[in-house]
């Protein structure tokens, strides 16, 4: 849809509310918008009207001592990270800016943006996702019902786990209005420890020793030597794995000899310090080296950590692709040179024992043309269309934008 | 005693043909129908409730699990899974005519492959043995009920348990990778797996916590973690319960989250010293035992600000662990809190809330007051650093009336936890010993909601009905949509 559609911008949860309850009068679908940032990730879709959530905005609670926080959905993601930097807190899954790779503004996105996209950084291998840091939710269904899930504690089991559900659903089981993360301090320091010149295979074993060990390591990603000159200003001389170590100095300074130690087989380990360290992590984070300008197809494909480097090898058999790997290698990102062979791809994955690829760039033809999202077996499909049937019922929120969930026909 | 749902009078009627097929099913001693074997099922850990099943079906296969659904599905025959039994809140309560899927058989340990630090296993395994698995090669498995030793992690998953180490490690809905679960229908289907967030709705997290209403968990992958270097503990007491609330807060104000943060009250103190002898002491009202873990030079140095931070709330005493001996010494009494408790008084209910933090002295003195309105006496152990709060209500049930006074008194003590913005259950679940009381958080178009997920699972609520809803409604009824239809066009919403 273009700029000069018309869109509703409620700015109370009532508002939200009745817009939605027209809309399942009408059996008018709606595209759910926070800031369009992420507008170009999933299927193109058809919708009539467009429900923005940004005048929904601003704190609703923040509390630095219990480590809470806050927000109506539309509140922008830049002035909550503000906040939380001026209490030296932060979101610990790290979500990503996808600003850059989709070649629009950075800095743009709305909190229940990134819930509902339920994206992490690379710290998602020590922290977890945002799904794994909120507390409550409140929303409004396709019913057009204010309802909501969770509280604001962390420990908490009281019914089913709605605010979880709901992450990652893209706005097609609800609207969120309001959302509670958990937040916490930013560790003290950072650095990051390299190594150099290691092949896909061998790094990924280094990756995996480095996990594994108690070194508490929050990120591991291996940048080869196709994309190490777009990383932190071309600094890195070779193909280099990269591990973070973050928290008090003196033990970021013993973890690092610790780990340099347990490395070594791999060869000798250099260090990154705090600046570098976080230049280089915002860019694997917001996949700096394929932002880059191209509507060139990109994949961002989940498998099991030991298993990134061996799809990549067999899909270099068969197609010109570009690749690197973060958490632990389970993370790849895809560049393809042409097509976007999803069909290969697919295969290619279940070949390694299973994950998950989302085309999260590419030009719009070719969005329409495949499976944007990892299509599902038919048990699991049918129980996912039941359960936006029970949210949706009449199929209004963001319909067509997971593929593999057909609208259910009108009631 | 609660209403559980009416026992279906014509499957009561059918049970001699229904046992035979599940015979058919289920070969050998899986199926068990005979009243004296079945006692032992006939509760889990809220002993205060009891009802023999219909039979008790024990498969061993996955496939047997889908074929027994789906002949219970086709036949509307309701079921209660179960694993170890130590619910606290009812949840594997069998019914009257329901068959009890007991899931203990599947206890093997399926794939340890530390290079993905995931471990398959089968649901019946226990939550220790999972660490016990891995521990040679210096891995556990963090989330740790003080079951674990018994409980199974089909159950932790069924109600994302948690324990000690969840202030820093997780849930168990964070420590999960992957299920396998089998429907009421009969369908099979995986969520997740050795890889991270997979796309599509997260039916991980629904599952995870769904107290046994959602699906049968017939394998799970769960994340690994390398031991860490060091564990060091100080023991900390403070004159009042505020002082002790304070200092948890500053801590966790410091950027520091300790792999655990217990407190006791002086009724929880001295249960405990009169039973363990770990030497606690007894001139305060609250103790404080923080764990700080990682590599040593960071235990050490943080271990020197909790110190600080301690003095600066007027802590009047505080040690800290020397030796493993010591550190152990110091989590004796905590860990035998419930059993120490169960020395003084002949009965205890063990409830569940969590509040914010903040809130703790008040609620505190609010469960003075209440302990006089009710007459009873309650000792407090909690995991301070979340929140969350365990009181023990003492009362003898071979006095009349106790039990129904020590219900009413939890009942008003959860009620306290919400109003101050907690919640009703923070590890235990819902179960039947908190169904009445959903309706303090939620209202009704939260619940009709709720229930409509477990429509999308099981329309016929065939499975654990009676559990953690106060009343079932019809999926078709909740099916209705009632929209009060504005007509066109909000006139109050802006738009652009
Ligand atoms: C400093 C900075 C920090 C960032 N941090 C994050 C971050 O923490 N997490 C993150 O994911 N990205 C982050 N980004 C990247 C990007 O801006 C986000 O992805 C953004 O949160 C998406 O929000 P949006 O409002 O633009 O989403 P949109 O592109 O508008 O929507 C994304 C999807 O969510 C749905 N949706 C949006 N709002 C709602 C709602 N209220 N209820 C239901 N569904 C909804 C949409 O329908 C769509 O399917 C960050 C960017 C910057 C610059
Ligand atoms: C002394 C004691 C201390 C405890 N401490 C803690 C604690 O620190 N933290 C904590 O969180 N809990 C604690 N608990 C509660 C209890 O141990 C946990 O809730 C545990 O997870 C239950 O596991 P179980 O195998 O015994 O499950 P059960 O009691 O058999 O069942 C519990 C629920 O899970 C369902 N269920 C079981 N297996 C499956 C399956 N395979 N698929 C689907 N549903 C299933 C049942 O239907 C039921 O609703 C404690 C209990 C006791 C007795």
């Amino acid at each position: 849809m273009t700029s000069g559609d018309p869109h509703l911008r409620p700015t109370t949860e009532d508002q939200v509310r009745d817009a939605v309850a027209w809309a399942a009068v009408e059996k008018t679908p709606l595209e759910i918008v926070g800031h369009g940032s992420k507008r170009a990730i999933g299927r193109p879709m058809q919708t009539a009207e467009t429900l923005s959530l940004a005048d929904l905005n601003g704190l609703t609670l923040y509390e630095p001592d219990e480590l809470v926080l806050a927000a109506w959905a539309g509140t922008p993601l830049v002035e909550i990270e503000k906040v939380l930097a001026e209490n030296n807190q932060r979101f610990e899954f790290e979500p990503m800016d996808y600003g850059p790779l989709l070649g629009e503004e950075p800095g743009r996105g709305t909190i229940g943006g990134m819930l509902a996209a339920n994206l992490a950084g690379p710290r998602r291998l020590k922290a977890g996702a945002a799904r794994d840091h909120v507390l409550g939710i409140r929303c409004v269904t396709g019913r057009g019902e204010i309802v909501k899930s969770g509280g604001r504690v962390v420990k908490n089991v009281t019914g089913y786990d709605l605010s979880k559900g709901l992450a990652g659903s893209w706005g097609t089981l609800a609207v969120l209005t309001e959302v509670t993360m958990k937040v916490l301090p930013r560790a003290q320091t950072e650095a990051t420890s390299v190594l150099f010149g290691l092949t896909d295979s061998d790094a990924t074993a280094a990756m995996s020793l480095a996990m594994g060990s108690s070194g508490e390591v929050a990120s591991a990603a291996h940048l080869p030597e196709s994309v190490k000159g777009r990383f932190i200003d071309g600094q890195l001389p070779r193909a280099a794995t990269v591990l973070r170590l973050e928290g008090f100095g003196p033990s970021v300074d013993y973890r690092f000899e610790r780990l340099a130690q347990l490395l070594a087989p791999f060869g000798p380990t250099e260090r990154l310090d705090d600046a570098q360290s976080r230049q280089l992590w915002q860019e694997v984070r917001d996949v700096k080296p394929f932002a880059d300008g191209t509507m060139r197809p990109v994949w961002r494909v989940s498998v099991a950590p030991m298993e990134g480097h061996a799809l990549v090898a067999a899909l270099r058999l068969k197609a010109g692709i570009d690749a690197f790997y973060d958490w632990q290698g389970g993370l790849v990102w895809l560049r393809m040179e042409a097509g976007a062979d999803a069909v290969g791809l697919r295969q290619a994955i279940r070949a390694v024992g299973g994950g998950h690829a989302t085309l999260v760039r590419a030009a719009p033809e070719l969005r329409r043309s495949v499976d944007v999202f990892q299509p599902q077996p038919g048990p699991l499909a049918a129980l996912s269309a039941r359960l936006k049937a029970e949210f949706d019922p009449i199929g209004i929120l963001n319909p067509g934008r997971m593929a593999a969930l057909k609208a259910p026909e009108p009631a | 005693m609660l209403k559980m749902p009416e026992p279906d009078a014509d499957v009561l009627a059918r049970r001699k043909s229904i046992v035979a097929d599940l015979r058919d099913i289920v070969p050998g001693e899986g199926v068990v129908d005979a009243t004296s074997e079945m006692r032992a099922f006939e509760t889990d850990a809220l002993t205060a409730y009891r009802q023999m099943p219909l039979v008790v079906v024990l498969p061993e296969t996955v496939e047997q699990v889908s074929r027994v659904l789906r002949y219970c599905h086709k036949n509307g025959i309701r079921v209660v899974p179960r694993g170890s039994g130590t619910s606290l809140s009812g949840g594997a309560l069998p019914l009257a005519d329901a068959v009890l899927l007991v899931m203990s058989r599947f206890n093997r340990v399926l794939d340890i492959d530390y290079a993905n630090r995931a471990v398959v296993v089968q649901p019946g395994v226990t939550n220790l043995g999972i660490t016990h698995a891995v521990q040679d090669e210096g891995f556990y498995y963090a989330p740790d009920p003080s079951s674990q030793i018994a409980c199974s992690i089909g159950g932790n998953i069924a109600e994302n348990s948690g324990g000690v180490h969840s202030l820093k490690y997780g849930l168990t809905t964070n420590n999960v990778l992957g299920l396998e679960v089998v429907l009421i229908n009969g369908d099979k289907v995986r969520l997740g797996g050795k890889h991270l967030d997979s796309e599509g709705y997260d039916l991980l997290a629904l599952m995870t916590g769904s107290e046994g209403l959602l699906g049968v968990v017939t394998e799970v992958t769960v994340r690994i973690l390398q031991k860490p270097e060091t564990a060091r503990a100080a023991l900390i007491g403070f004159p009042t319960s505020e002082t002790a609330g304070q200092c948890v807060a500053d801590i966790i104000a410091a950027g520091i989250i300790p792999g655990g943060m217990e407190m006791m009250d002086r009724p929880a103190i001295h249960a405990a010293e009169d039973f363990v002898h770990a030497d606690y002491p007894l001139d305060v009202e609250a103790l404080l035992i923080v764990e700080l873990d990682g590599p040593e030079a960071e235990v050490d140095f943080l271990l020197a600000e909790v110190e600080a931070l301690a003095l600066r709330n007027g802590a009047t005493t505080i040690r800290v662990s020397k030796s493993e001996e010591e550190r152990a010494t110091f989590w004796a009494g905590r860990k035998a809190a419930f059993p120490s408790v169960g020395r003084i008084s002949p009965d205890y209910l063990c409830m569940d809330g969590t509040i914010p933090r903040k809130e703790l002295p008040r609620v505190l003195a609010g469960m003075r007051e209440l302990s006089e309105i009710h007459g009873l006496r309650v000792a407090n152990v909690f995991h301070a650093g979340d929140g969350n709060l365990h009181p023990l209500i003492l009362y003898d049930a071979n006095k009349p009336g106790e039990l129904a006074a020590a219900e009413a008194f939890g009942a008003d003590i959860l009620r306290l936890c919400v109003k101050v913005g907690g919640v009703l259950t923070g590890e235990h679940g819902v179960g039947v010993e908190k169904r009445e009381l959903m309706p303090e958080m939620f209202n009704e178009i939260d619940l009709d909601q709720q229930m409509r997920v477990k429509c999308a699972f099981d329309e016929k609520h065939l499975l654990n009905p009676g559990k953690v809803f106060p009343q079932l409604r019809r999926c078709a009824e909740l099916g209705r949509m009632h929209i009060h239809a504005g007509a066109m066009p909000f006139p109050d919403i802006p738009r652009f």
